[in-house]
């Protein structure tokens, strides 16, 4: 056992926990924040992912002992309150989801996709020439959704970004 | 996972004085293979925070640090501009959550995607010396086609590999009683020969500390990766290529090849013969035949001997403007 301390969505968590614990089994078992899936718990679908210190990272592939100290928002941080983040909202009006399973890491992975269109992070596709959806689909393509609501994931994601870019 | 310790590296410096064990760094390709139980290390050593987070320019090239994390470095200013073929092969790999926590060090000693070498019932001597190679008679699609042996036919799945191959990068290590060694990226990786399980020239413990990218890199660059699907998939074949043309010859020609082999692949032969002559299509082909003169196929993957030529000389059409008319 080793002690750990994790702000998760605000609040700080002191803990002691053993070695092989996951950032994901940390916030799902230990803090029962059961919003974030574990989907493929090998980092391919992308339903664990969850923003540390800015940026998205999939807490299935991450040691929560690594995590000492580091800022994670967790799908149930994103509202502030009763008032719902804009990409909830987006996904609600333009039905982005089925079953809602991997919905709490595409929401998460979308959040910080925002972030790194302001930081103008490139991605692979970027071009004075790409069109915009296309750009949303390679930035998502770590996140997989076995219902099949890419095309209204893509156009909650736009509705959001083309209005902050 | 079998039961571990965990220590944290605190600085470089401090490396022979602590706890000996595996190198953690993202973890996204250690922490997957411990939970199939393919690596069982008894210790954990997490080097992301011992101050080797930064890229720091030099005189004309770059120091990276090891644990610069892949989003990091291909964003960086300066690896956009001088070094285009590192930004787009990193880009060109996993996804985006996964650049954000995979580090430069990491990605070079990533291990293969081998389905046999994933799938524990099955041989493998990758992973269990002496079992066979199940991959021979099994399904060896992505398997390589030069440089394999007997032993193995696997390849390394790094992008960010095959683009400093090309570029001639340099690994910098350390040992844990404090000894450094300088190592170019193409003599990074080893061929599998008869020891298959051993991936690379690293010695137990050493570290890698740093990859320096060189000054005045060749202008004209690009990388090519044909996959299976648009994003997020491993390569077929890829190819990292730089060069420069000056009064219509080309100089500094450096190719280099993934999917193909045990490690990135340069292709020196097809560069002695395209260094100094004017570009032409015919030549390209001529070239990249003779870079392919030894390579073997496997079954599943014969059609990589016909595409990683055709990779490489539809990247070094483009980069130097040859059009199929020029014949
Ligand atoms: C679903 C999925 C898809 C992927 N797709 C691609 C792809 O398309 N292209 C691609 O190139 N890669 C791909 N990857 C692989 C990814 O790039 C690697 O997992 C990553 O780069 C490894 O870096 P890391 O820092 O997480 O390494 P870790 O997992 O922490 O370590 C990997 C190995 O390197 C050793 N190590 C780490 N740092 C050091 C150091 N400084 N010194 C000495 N040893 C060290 C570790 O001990 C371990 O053996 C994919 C991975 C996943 C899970
Ligand atoms: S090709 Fe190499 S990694 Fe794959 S099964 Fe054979 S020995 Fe193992
Ligand atoms: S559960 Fe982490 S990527 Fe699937
Ligand atoms: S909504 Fe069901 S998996 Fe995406």
């Amino acid at each position: 056992m080793k002690a750990i301390k994790i702000t998760v969505n605000g609040r700080t968590h002191e803990a002691g926990i053993d070695s092989r614990r996951t950032l994901l089994d940390f916030i799902r078992d230990t803090l029962n924040l059961t919003g974030t899936k574990k989907g493929c718990d090998h980092g391919q679908c992308g339903a664990c992912t969850v923003i540390v210190n800015g940026r998205r990272i999939n807490s299935c592939l991450s040691l929560a002992l690594s995590h000492d100290g580091d800022e994670v928002t967790t799908v149930e941080g994103l509202a502030e309150g009763d008032e719902l983040h804009p990409l909830q909202r987006a996904f609600i009006d333009h039905d982005a989801f089925q079953c809602g399973f991997c919905t709490p890491g595409q929401l998460c992975s979308a959040a910080a996709l925002l972030g790194e269109f302001r930081e103008g992070l490139p991605s692979a596709v970027s071009g004075s020439h790409t069109p915009f959806v296309e750009e949303i689909r390679e930035r998502m393509s770590g996140n997989l959704c076995r219902c099949g609501a890419y095309n209204h994931i893509v156009d909650a994601i736009a509705a959001v970004a083309g209005e902050k870019r | 996972m079998k039961p571990f310790d965990y220590h944290r590296l605190a600085s470089e410096e401090a490396l022979g004085k602590m706890e000996a064990g595996r190198y953690l760094a993202g973890g996204t390709n250690l922490i997957d293979l411990m939970k199939h139980q393919i690596e069982t290390p008894d210790a954990l050593v997490d080097v992301t925070r011992a101050g080797m987070d930064t890229i720091t320019e030099t005189d004309g090239g770059l120091m990276v640090g090891s644990q610069v994390t892949n989003t990091d470095l291909a964003s960086h200013p300066a690896v956009r501009r001088d070094y285009p073929v590192l930004s787009s092969a990193l880009l060109s790999g996993a996804t985006q959550q996964l650049r954000n926590k995979a580090t430069t060090g990491g990605n070079f000693l990533q291990r293969t995607r081998c389905q046999y070498f994933y799938d524990t019932t099955r041989a493998c001597n990758k992973r269990a010396p002496g079992s066979g190679c199940d991959a021979l008679e099994g399904l060896n699609r992505y398997h390589a086609i030069l440089g394999a042996s007997e032993h193995c036919i696997a390849v390394h799945p790094s992008d960010m590999a095959v683009a400093m191959a090309a570029l001639d990068a340099v690994v910098h290590t350390r040992k844990r009683d404090g000894e450094t060694r300088a190592i170019p990226a193409t003599e990074l990786h080893r061929l599998p020969g008869d020891r298959p399980d051993i991936d690379h020239v690293l010695e137990d413990g050493e570290l890698i500390t740093s990859v320096e990218l060189p000054v005045r890199p060749p202008r004209l660059q690009a990388y090519r990766k044909v996959r299976d699907r648009a994003s997020y998939a491993f390569a077929v074949v890829s190819a990292a290529v730089a060069l420069d043309v000056d009064d219509g010859r080309m100089r500094n020609v450096r190719i280099a090849l993934g999917g193909v082999a045990h490690k990135p692949w340069r292709a020196s032969r097809a560069e002695e013969m395209l260094e100094g002559q004017q570009p032409s299509a015919e030549l390209f082909d001529r070239a990249m035949d003779a870079e392919m003169a030894e390579a073997k196929g496997q079954g599943h993957n014969d059609f990589k001997i016909r595409l990683a030529p055709r990779t490489v000389v539809a990247v070094l059409r483009d980069l130097t403007e040859v059009t199929e008319n020029d014949e």
